[in-house]
């Protein structure tokens, strides 16, 4: 038997899903230098199947896919998201100088508060998405009041950053931490196991930072994740970063979870993946992200694509991301086509996979605004064969955040 | 009875002219946890290395190739219900289909059992 060979973007979710089980080497593959991340002998030492991801040796599974999956669903899993950029912003007018590429509202975020946000190209089209917190006065990376910190995707952070400096005055200061591990805490059990290692995270709420200590290290730590599941984002000094996810893991609530959980807890929970779902093609409406677009900001314009971008909100977008519900029990991939009445491809699934919690497979796919009504039944094409698929509002699991105290 | 195997971790089990194709449990456990068998219907006829069925993991969706040429008599129907047979017991229960062996000689292209233990440790 072979493996799939994948017909979509190659970065790094493709990777993480074609298991080379028969380690083939894929001819013409490029070679890049893959890089180490702090954890990677301690993935190892706890069993991680380790693959190449967004440039890094990343651990894809432990014990297995589905296990780590309902294991975060009803406990706590810890995932090394390291390989993610985390950048500083800070200077004169920072906050609106950040607008100018992105679409949420910077200057109205409050200190260790935290947003959504999309840097977009000048025809509305989306570079990455991102999530993005003011600063206090208190915080781990020795700068100003009032600067701001990142988190950009791992496979795009460098074309990110080329983005960022080329548009940013040099007034503003980029700083890459390029040394900081991350990690993200994430399950219903993540704030009794954190709050034991972590005393007073849990007065955290949603999407909420602040910073705190693990044994003289300094910590950023936020109430935020990308699993729909309450949870928290550690970001902590490399070298300090086995100590403490041993720390984690001593907690019987914890067990490490790969990236292949990672992908199919966020695929449940209606979460968009970069590069996947979200790319240079899409637009925020489109990709039905309008939340990020900030009520004075669509008034007030200021970002790039904004013409493009309020037109299609004010009338409507040609094709628009939806959840899928395939019928029968063989997964629909990314790369599938979406077949109109007429036979021809009308659109196409971005993510698709056997959903653990929800025991059926699901999908994300970009429709005709026509067919993305819940409930509207669509047929779907992949590899010569037919399946069908209802409409469906997600998440495809509800949220669990928390969002008071 | 003699069993076979394949670079492409197929195992055939062949009993006079007939045989039980399947994957073995090196592959099922580079694959993962098992979703979805797609086996062949009776009568289909394949040649060697023809796609014959499909195996999905959470992850991914894999062809399983014909070790040999024949013409199928059944495909594993426990598989619909229960794809984790794969799994739990990849080289007995859980077997893909049973075929008829058009030429015989074309196994003494395969590998016994130690060949194949000796390949997969040098992946």
């Amino acid at each position: 038997m072979s493996r799939e060979n994948h017909n979509g973007p190659t970065d790094e979710f493709t990777q993480a899903r074609g298991t080379a089980y028969s380690h083939d080497s894929d001819a013409g593959e490029e070679v890049v230098e893959v890089q180490q991340l702090p954890l990677d002998s301690w993935h190892r030492a706890r069993g991680g199947r380790m693959v190449a991801f967004a440039g890094y040796e990343m651990p894809v599974q432990y014990e297995g896919i589905m296990a780590e999956h309902l294991w975060t669903r009803a406990h706590a899993g810890l995932f090394d998201v390291s390989h993610m950029g985390q950048l500083l912003f800070s200077g004169p007018d920072v906050d609106a100088e950040l607008e100018t590429l992105l679409p949420g509202d910077i200057k109205g975020l409050g200190e260790g508060r935290m947003r959504y946000s999309l840097l977009l190209a000048d025809n509305g089209g989306i570079h990455d998405d991102l999530m993005i917190t003011r600063l206090g006065q208190e915080n781990p990376f020795e700068i100003e009041r009032g600067a701001f910190y990142m988190v950009v995707n791992g496979a795009t952070k460098w074309d990110d950053l080329g983005v960022l400096r080329e548009h940013l005055p040099d007034e503003v200061s980029i700083n890459h931490l390029d040394e900081q591990a991350l990690l993200a805490l994430q399950g219903p059990e993540a704030v009794t196991a954190l709050e034991r290692v972590v005393p007073g995270v849990a007065s955290l709420v949603f999407m909420t930072a602040a910073a705190f200590e693990y044994n003289g290290n300094p910590l950023w730590v936020s109430r935020s994740g990308y699993t729909g599941e309450d949870g928290f984002e550690i970001s902590l000094p490399g070298e300090a970063a086995e100590s403490f996810a041993e720390a984690l893991c001593a907690q019987p609530e914890v067990k490490p979870i790969g990236l292949g959980a990672r992908d199919s807890l966020r695929l449940e929970a209606g979460l968009p993946l970069y590069g996947h779902d979200l790319d240079l093609e899409t637009t925020p409406v489109a990709a039905d992200l309008g939340f990020a677009l900030s009520k004075r900001r669509r008034e007030e314009g200021g970002f790039p694509g904004h013409a493009r971008i309020l037109l299609e909100r004010e009338q409507g977008p040609i094709v628009k991301r939806v959840g899928l519900i395939v019928e029968g029990r063989q997964p629909v991939r990314e790369g599938a086509a979406v077949v109109g009445a007429d036979g021809s491809d009308v659109g196409k699934v971005t993510s698709g996979g056997f959903a653990p919690t929800v025991e059926k497979p699901i999908a994300m796919a970009y429709v005709p605004v026509a067919l993305a009504t819940p409930g509207t039944r669509i047929t779907l094409a992949q590899r010569g064969k037919v399946h069908h698929a209802e409409v469906v509002a997600m998440p495809f699991v509800p949220h669990r955040y928390v969002r008071k105290g | 009875m003699s069993r076979y195997f394949t670079e492409d971790h197929e195992w055939i089990q062949v009993d006079g002219d007939t045989a039980t194709v399947g994957i073995t449990a090196y592959a099922q456990s580079q694959l993962g946890d098992i979703v979805f068998v797609e086996t062949p219907e009776a009568g289909k006829t394949v040649s060697k290395g023809d796609d014959a069925a499909v195996v999905e993991s959470v992850k991914a969706a894999s062809d399983v190739y014909a070790p040999v040429a024949g013409t199928v008599i059944e495909g594993n129907a426990a598989l619909a219900d229960n794809p984790a047979l794969v799994n739990d017991d990849p080289e007995g229960e859980g077997w893909f289909f049973k075929l008829t062996l058009a030429d015989a000689g074309e196994l003494d292209a395969l590998m016994d059992e130690a060949a194949y233990q000796d390949f997969v440790s040098k992946l």
